[in-house]
């Protein structure tokens, strides 16, 4: 058999029995990367839409960073991390260097610009005209914010599963500043990387497998949330 | 005595964007009238209206209301929109329920849960769309949005109701319907309305006053008869009787 039609046999197997090795990785995968994600939201939700209420004028150059950091590559971001937090680094004193810590704060700078970045560009299209509506109806500062992210939440919910879609599928810099340790720092993507090279073709394509599906699902919610923004009351 | 006691005034309110578009010395709005804002397109009627409404902060100048100067900003900004509301030219309906678009000011204002759905109900009707409460609010036509957007602004009986053209591109129905509305509410609960308006035979139907608006300057205010049948100034003669060209 063809090592790409074994992989995927084996592949299925390994999946439905649950392998506890495929299942680690898998579970960590998810931490770090839905961790990172929901700190990025966080952050970047009220991020972007205090610059999308902004005159356009007046947060260009920002508008302009957040765009390029949106592309930043992630052996950029791990290379610069490592850096931070490397022995000799500022905060190397942390000790955070090959930790799922330190996975969580790279995927989170890679994410962070992505969600706060698509908001703003949400925001700015309506955002103006729905504050002006709730101020005009009475509502106080935090009503306002609310009902501006609510009003947009379709968008900013793609926002956040782009974010997602983005993180978990880098390897560059969780490969850089995790190590891609057995049992402690290893993931999906870095997973495949290493199998592959070690011609476990079998484990590497049940875990691509397992990323393909996560990526569909995460397309699949996009897409419903893209369909939902143009009719349903939800 | 109605209509002599002053709700609104503005004093050297002025507003610059690339150019200064609006400049006024002083105007009184009374308490229970009904205003009628004509005026050529790029007048500054909008302007007027967003500054009045608190959206815009003037570039100089300043507005009274209840004889109290207004700040732009804080609780007291907030205190004082919140007895005056405006109605949009496109009105922004909520990604929601209509029920829930009407409630929104209620709920603002923390108004009793269990009498929310009441208000909602007896006000659907009187924009005649009962049975909508449920209708998700992205579904209406054109003209129901309107009524949908005027029944959420009087939903907390506001003291004074900012209207920019509140019936462009709707039907004669639905203008009949609304504009038949505002004068319900005005009759019966002295609700001031400024309207800003295109259409000055709906300023002559239902406007008791008319304030003729040209070049960001007031020409010319009066009752609305007198304006319509003897206009003072030559600019407003030429725009009531159709011969301003814009
Ligand atoms: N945000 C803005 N920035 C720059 N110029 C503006 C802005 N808003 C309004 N203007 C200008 O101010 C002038 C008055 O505009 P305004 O919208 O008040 O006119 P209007 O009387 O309501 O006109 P219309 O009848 O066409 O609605 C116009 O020349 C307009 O281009
Ligand atoms: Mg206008």
């Amino acid at each position: 058999m063809p090592p790409l039609l074994e992989g995927i046999s084996e592949a299925f197997y390994l999946i439905l029995t649950f392998d506890p090795y495929l299942m680690r990785i898998v579970f960590l995968s998810l931490q770090v990367s839905g961790t990172a994600v929901l700190l990025s939201t966080l952050v970047g939700v009220p991020l972007g839409t205090f610059l999308g209420l902004k005159p356009a004028g007046r947060t260009r150059l920002i508008s302009k960073l957040l765009y390029t950091l949106m592309g930043l590559p992630p052996v950029v971001a791990g290379l610069v991390i490592y850096l931070l937090f490397s022995r000799m680094g500022p905060f190397g004193v942390l000790g955070l260097l090959w930790t799922p810590a330190i996975m969580i704060i790279a995927q989170f700078v890679l994410a962070l610009p992505i969600i706060a970045g698509l908001t703003m560009i949400a925001i700015r299209s309506r955002g103006k005209t729905i504050q002006e509506t709730a101020l005009t109806l009475g509502a106080g500062k935090l009503l306002t914010a609310w009902t501006v992210v609510r009003e947009s939440r379709f968008a900013i919910f793609g926002a956040i599963v782009t974010g997602l879609g983005r993180v978990i599928a880098e390897v560059g810099a969780v490969m850089m500043v995790g190590g891609n340790i057995a049992g402690r720092t290893r993931v999906m993507t870095t997973a495949i990387v290493l199998e592959t090279g070690k011609g476990n073709f079998e484990l590497a394509v049940g875990l691509g497998l397992v990323l393909l599906l996560i990526a569909f699902i995460i397309n699949s919610l996009l897409y419903r949330f893209q369909e939902g923004g143009k009719n349903s009351a939800w | 005595m109605r209509g002599e006691e002053i709700i609104l005034e503005v004093q050297n309110l002025s507003k610059v964007y690339d150019k200064e578009v609006l400049k006024l010395e002083k105007f009184s709005f009374q308490r229970g009238k009904i205003y009628g804002i004509i005026g050529p397109s790029g007048a500054g009627k909008s302007t007027f209206l967003r500054l009045l409404n608190l959206l815009e902060p003037p570039t100089t100048g300043s507005i009274y209301f209840k004889g109290k100067a207004v700040s732009m900003n804080g609780d007291a900004a907030l205190a004082v929109r919140r007895e005056m509301t405006m109605v949009f030219q496109k009105p922004l309906l909520f990604r929601s329920s209509v029920s829930e678009n009407v409630a929104y000011g209620l709920k603002a204002r923390r108004f009793p849960k269990e009498k929310t759905q009441e208000r909602v109900e007896i006000l659907l009707a009187k924009v005649g769309l009962k049975g909508f409460a449920n209708r998700n609010a992205g579904t209406l036509s054109g003209g129901e949005a309107q009524r949908v957007a005027l029944a959420r602004a009087v939903a907390f009986e506001p003291a004074l109701l900012l209207l920019d053209e509140p019936t462009a591109n709707l039907d004669p129905s639905n203008v009949e319907l609304i504009e038949r509305l505002i004068l319900d509410l005005n009759r019966e609960t002295g609700m001031t309305f400024i309207m800003v308006t295109h259409n000055i035979f709906q300023a002559r139907r239902i406007a008791q006053e008319v304030v003729f608006l040209h070049e960001g300057r007031i020409v010319e205010v009066g009752e609305t008869e007198k304006i319509f049948t003897d206009p003072q100034d030559q600019r407003t003669r030429d725009f009531v009787e159709g011969r301003m060209i814009y």
